[in-house]
């Protein structure tokens, strides 16, 4: 049994305690003296050049400090892009300046034009309505193939053409698998849309710069998943101010989902403004200004195929995909349809060889960036409609067909052929959980009863790999990533015993200040209460990449575990000496040293004070203190995987799915604390479903979102999203990092988007639809009529 | 949001002569006014509240018909109507959620006729009748069109008089986003015929469908319309469905409104 409060206990989340009683301090709850209010003025137009701006009846208004607009920033850099794609043909990603406000274009609606800075936020909003501004307005790009057609309108016009980069992986490949092709028993293929979605955290973003003229120092408050990303793009790349002169705060965050890695103009605004105003400058997005100013997801257009033998056996899959950039590169975009979705391709196959071709467009909307998953719901929603489309085409069982193209439990480690490794995993462990918590052999029944209340039941499979913890860094550097993807931590152990840790992983609903603790509290054997968990503020942490990617506790974790055994490795030379023994000879359990064999022994308390008290101190052979710092930078990413079965009831009259059931087996290595695991994976299927059901994010021609509020864009609630079934109990603990884990954060929104669909294709073929293959998401009762009746 | 005035009469008289100054406008729950004026879409001078006025509160029989004044809210509608008019509360406790059922309110809705909202088609499926402060308008005549009405400038709504039917339900299919109406039918039932009023599907908003009424008045059963299909021009067409599934929605919403009369 764990401990209460070690790993594997599930600890109740003490974080929780301040967000429930309404006592979280987040960007927005931090108020400066003399702090003023900054309102953008943004494009209602998708493309435009602007001929002219007319500040001087705004700069008149009440309680107006400065209109600015990018005269201002002529010294600053644009927005940096993270990584750099090179194409099939060895040529660089194309890249255009992304200003912090408008140069002389507007290129999608929301894109900033001008800001001003007010003493209250209403009058900042109402002088905006008074700068008066002329668009010549263009013809805007909003569909990707109609982008890369001869002659369509230029989104940058310094580019040769909308194409960012056309990519292929793995371009040696590609012969070999257009010949497997040609000599396959059998061809399957499929064209499908990955919807467009908008994170919607809970809080939207909100920014505070403020500058002291006396240190020449700048502070930036900022809804952010990684601070010091923020300082470091922000610092070097746009505004030139050297890290010891930036310190970027992330206090409590209300969600990112992805949203909030980037790093955005309006925090480059307000860190700027705040000098030239000598006031802080503070910025709080709206819900509506969410939508056309957070970065986007996924909205790929993919065709993919795959060739089997006769015998069933996978021998080749290819893919052709668009994925749309938006108007800019957001800070980690061009790296999404690649190397997080490409070196996914594999899935849990053998499948030997493959070919992904990847086609990013520049287009007038929203950029595009991470987003939950980032990639690999991409590539998992592709495979997964797939392989089911396959056996439906050939006749097989889906579960026999995967089964049998699994990568089999004794062939691991893994050498897939689109570069990656995989570690550990167990395929058919999974699938049998999930079907029998899923009482699949029941179904049948349960499916004759449905008719007789006139509705459709369906069980729809998905098997996901995915990758979390993306590294090492010495690779992705190769890959194109301009920054390195470690994890740091530093464990400050006080006199008294008590433990601050100070970690890179950011905190924004994952839990860590509880999971981060139960770690450390395991290792030394004391009191989770007595270890405090600090993220979030460059000033007190070290250099750290935070939180996206599932990678917090495998990468951050890892790291506390690296810091946390320097301390204990120091420690026990402390016990050596007031134990007067050696220091091989001192074992630590439960919060006390002792010496092996015998009964001398010293507690943790009486360790720690010695090393702040040194009187009794080997002073020549060891400092005073006790604290540590550690980077950990993994070999390898991590790979959880998963069976995900999804049972549905479908009205033939008008076409609407509820979702009955949900059962979610998944394979996360070692847990630490299976509560917040649990919920991690609820949380993603909530978004998984609602990809697959409810939400879009739709563009008319024009370039005018349509989908801007919550009164079009369909967020799940909690009666669309009910009766999941969770289990961790499948374990192939992680081979490469110390505490075995592999991440858990994103796999329920990877892998639930196929698991939806193909139970809605089921539900249909069952009733003889069979002429229905396929319904892209999200598959709205409007939707599914149609196709019904087509 | 830009400033203004707030007033709150205690009584009708008040509240028109309150309007007939400037750019005034009546404020009931503000679950419309107040987001359009905060996005800025609408900035009247003064805004004038009729939640205070005790005459426009309530649900009142007066023989065969129920009363509820204009400024009862949803939730109270749903409470109070439930023993008279059981259709009429189950379609309030329908609208939104909790919140705006505790301040949205009757009046507020007729007004502002939303295409997709659920109270134009169960004052227009009952043939209810509009009181306002200056006349009584039949609902025959009230509705003309998405966001339009009879009204004049500056009149209000004081109560509406539903003539109660024999059986009557409300079916609503959702819009998944905004859960307002997709397409809602409103069914009632009397000795003289049977009304059918439609929301949620037309451009021109609530509307009655006369073929259906004409068959469920011969038999009211909901096989009589099962071969009834309705035309699909000047339906909605929108993110949330095509023009022809909002055609194919009346009659399926039509014959589970039909089943589930009460
Ligand atoms: C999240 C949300 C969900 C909703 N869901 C639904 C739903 O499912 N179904 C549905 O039907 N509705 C729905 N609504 C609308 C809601 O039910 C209210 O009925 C509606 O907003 C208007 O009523 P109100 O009292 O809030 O009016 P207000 O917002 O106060 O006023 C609306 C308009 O009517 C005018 N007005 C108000 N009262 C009178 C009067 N007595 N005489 C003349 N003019 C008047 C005002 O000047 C204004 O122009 C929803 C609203 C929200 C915010």
């Amino acid at each position: 049994m764990p401990k209460d409060d070690g790993i594997g206990a599930s600890t109740k989340r003490r974080e929780d305690v301040r967000f429930l009683t309404g006592n979280g301090k987040y960007t927005d709850d931090i108020n400066l003296r003399g702090q003023s209010y900054v309102h953008f003025l943004r494009s209602d137009v998708a493309h435009g050049r602007i001929t002219s701006i007319d500040t001087s009846a705004a700069e008149a208004m009440p309680g107006v400090l400065k209109v600015f607009t990018s005269a201002d920033f002529a010294s600053a850099g644009g927005i940096p892009c993270g990584w750099q794609v090179t194409d099939r043909f060895g040529q660089v990603m194309q890249e255009p300046k992304h200003p912090i406000l408008a140069e002389g274009k507007v290129r999608h609606v929301g894109d900033p034009i001008a800001a001003v800075v007010a003493e209250t936020y209403e009058q900042a909003r109402d002088a905006a309505e008074a700068i008066e501004v002329d668009i010549e307005e263009l013809e805007p790009v909003i569909d990707m193939k109609a982008a890369l057609a001869d002659g369509a309108p230029k989104v940058h016009d310094d580019l040769t053409s909308n194409l960012c980069y056309d990519w292929g992986f793995v371009e040696e490949n590609k012969d070999a698998v257009n010949a497997a092709f040609e000599s396959a028993a059998h061809v399957v293929s499929l064209e499908l849309t990955n919807n467009r979605l908008v994170a919607n955290p809970m809080e939207p973003r909100v920014a505070v710069g403020d500058y002291d003229p006396w240190g020449d120092s700048h502070t930036l408050y900022t809804t952010s998943q990684n601070p010091h990303v923020i300082r470091l793009l922000m610092g070097a790349f746009v505004l030139s101010i050297p890290e010891h002169k930036l310190r970027v705060v992330a206090p409590d965050v209300g969600g990112g989902f992805g949203s909030k890695i980037y790093h955005y103009a309006e925090e480059a605004f307000v860190t700027y403004a705040a000098k030239v105003l000598k006031r802080p400058v503070k910025w709080t997005s709206s819900r509506s200004e969410a939508f056309i100013s957070d970065a986007h997801g996924r909205d790929h257009k993919t065709k993919i195929e795959l060739a089997l033998d006769a015998d069933h056996n996978f021998t080749a899959l290819r893919t052709e995909t668009y994925a749309n950039m938006g108007a800019y590169l957001s800070t980690f975009a061009p790296s999404i349809p690649t190397w997080l979705h490409g070196t996914l391709m594999a899935g849990n196959y053998k499948t030997p060889l493959i070919y992904v071709n990847v086609k990013a467009v520049f287009t007038n909307t929203v950029p595009v960036d991470a987003y939950r998953g980032a990639g690999r719901p991409e590539a998992t929603f592709q495979i997964e409609r797939l392989v089911d489309k396959a056996a439906r085409e050939l006749g097989v069982d889906p579960i026999e067909l995967r089964r049998k193209n699994f990568i089999a439990p004794d062939q691991f480690p893994y050498q897939t052929p689109v570069a990656v490794v995989y570690d550990t995993g167990n395929y058919h462990a999974t699938m049998d959980k999930m079907l029998e918590l899923a009482d699949y052999a029941g179904f049948e029944a349960r499916r004759a009863e449905s008719a007789k209340n006139g509705k459709l039941r369906g069980f729809g499979i998905a098997h996901y790999i995915e990758a979390c913890g993306i590294a090492p860094s010495n690779l992705v550097g190769q890959l194109g990533a301009r920054a390195g993807l470690y994890e740091s931590a530093s464990i400050r152990v006080n006199a008294t015993g008590s433990i601050s840790v100070y970690t890179g992983s950011h905190s924004h609903g994952q839990g860590h200040e509880t999971t981060f603790a139960q770690v450390v509290a395991d290792m030394i054997g004391i009191d989770a209460n007595s270890i405090e968990i600090h993220h979030g503020d460059t000033s007190n942490t070290p250099m750290g990449m935070g939180t996206y990617g599932s990678r917090s506790l495998a990468v951050g974790g890892s790291a506390i575990v690296k810091a946390t055994n320097k301390v204990i490795d120091k420690a026990k030379k402390i016990a050596a000496h007031l134990l007067e023994a050696a220091p091989e000879d001192i074992e630590l359990k439960d919060g006390k040293f002792s010496v092996a064999g015998t009964d001398k022994s010293v507690d943790w308390s009486g360790v720690t004070l010695a090393a702040y008290v040194p009187h009794n101190y080997p002073l020549e052979d060891l400092e005073p203190g006790l604290e540590e710092t550690a980077f950990y930078d993994p070999s390898n990413f991590t790979y959880p995987s998963g069976a995900y079965g999804c049972e549905i009831e479908l009205d033939p009259e008008t076409g609407k799915i509820d979702i009955l059931r949900f059962i979610a087996a998944d394979d996360f290595g070692n847990i630490v604390n299976p509560m917040i695991v649990e919920g991690q994976v609820h949380g993603g299927l909530a978004q998984g479903i609602g990809q697959a059901l409810l939400e879009n994010c739709v563009y008319d021609e024009n370039g005018q979102l349509l989908s801007g509020s919550f009164m079009d864009y369909a967020m799940p609630r909690a009666d669309d999203v009910r009766g999941f079934t969770v289990d961790h109990s499948c374990v192939t603990p992680c081979t490469h990092n110390p505490l075995g884990v592999k991440g858990c954060g994103e796999a329920g929104a990877i892998g639930s988007p196929p698991a939806v669909v193909n139970a809605a294709i089921d539900a249909l073929h069952r009733a003889g639809h069979t002429h229905v293959t396929h319904i892209d998401m999200p598959l709205t009762p409007s939707r599914v009529w149609a196709a019904i009746n087509s | 949001m830009h400033n203004f005035e707030f007033v709150k009469p205690s009584s009708v008289a008040d509240a028109v002569a309150a309007l007939a100054n400037g750019e005034a406008q009546p404020l009931s729950g503000g679950q419309t006014l107040i987001p359009s004026m905060k996005a800025r879409l609408n900035a009247p001078e003064v805004l004038v509240s009729l939640t205070g006025i005790a005459e426009m509160i309530g649900v009142s029989r007066d023989g065969g018909s129920l009363v509820v004044g204009a400024a009862t809210t949803h939730a109270t509608v749903a409470r109070d109507a439930a023993s008279h008019f059981p259709a009429l509360a189950a379609l309030a406790g329908q609208i939104g959620d909790p919140a705006v059922r505790t301040r949205g309110t009757l009046g507020g809705s007729l007004a502002n006729n939303d295409p997709s909202a659920c109270y134009p088609s169960a004052v227009l499926g009952t043939g209810a009748t509009i009181v306002t402060n200056a006349r009584e308008i039949a609902a025959d005549d009230y509705f003309q069109g998405m966001f339009t009405t009879a009204l004049e400038e500056g009149e209000i709504i004081t109560a509406v008089r539903f003539p109660i039917p024999e059986k009557a339900a409300y079916a609503k299919f959702l819009q998944p986003a905004s859960r307002f109406a997709l397409t809602g039918v409103f069914v009632a039932k009397y000795a003289s015929g049977v009304r059918v009023a439609v929301t949620g599907a037309s451009e021109g908003g609530v509307f009655r469908w006369a073929e259906a009424e004409a068959a469920l008045s011969s038999s009211f059963d909901a096989d009589a319309i099962g071969r009834l299909s309705h035309p699909a021009d000047e339906m909605i067409a929108d993110l949330h469905g095509t023009s022809e599934y909002r055609a194919h929605l009346v009659r399926v919403m039509t014959q589970r409104a039909v089943r589930a009369t009460m």
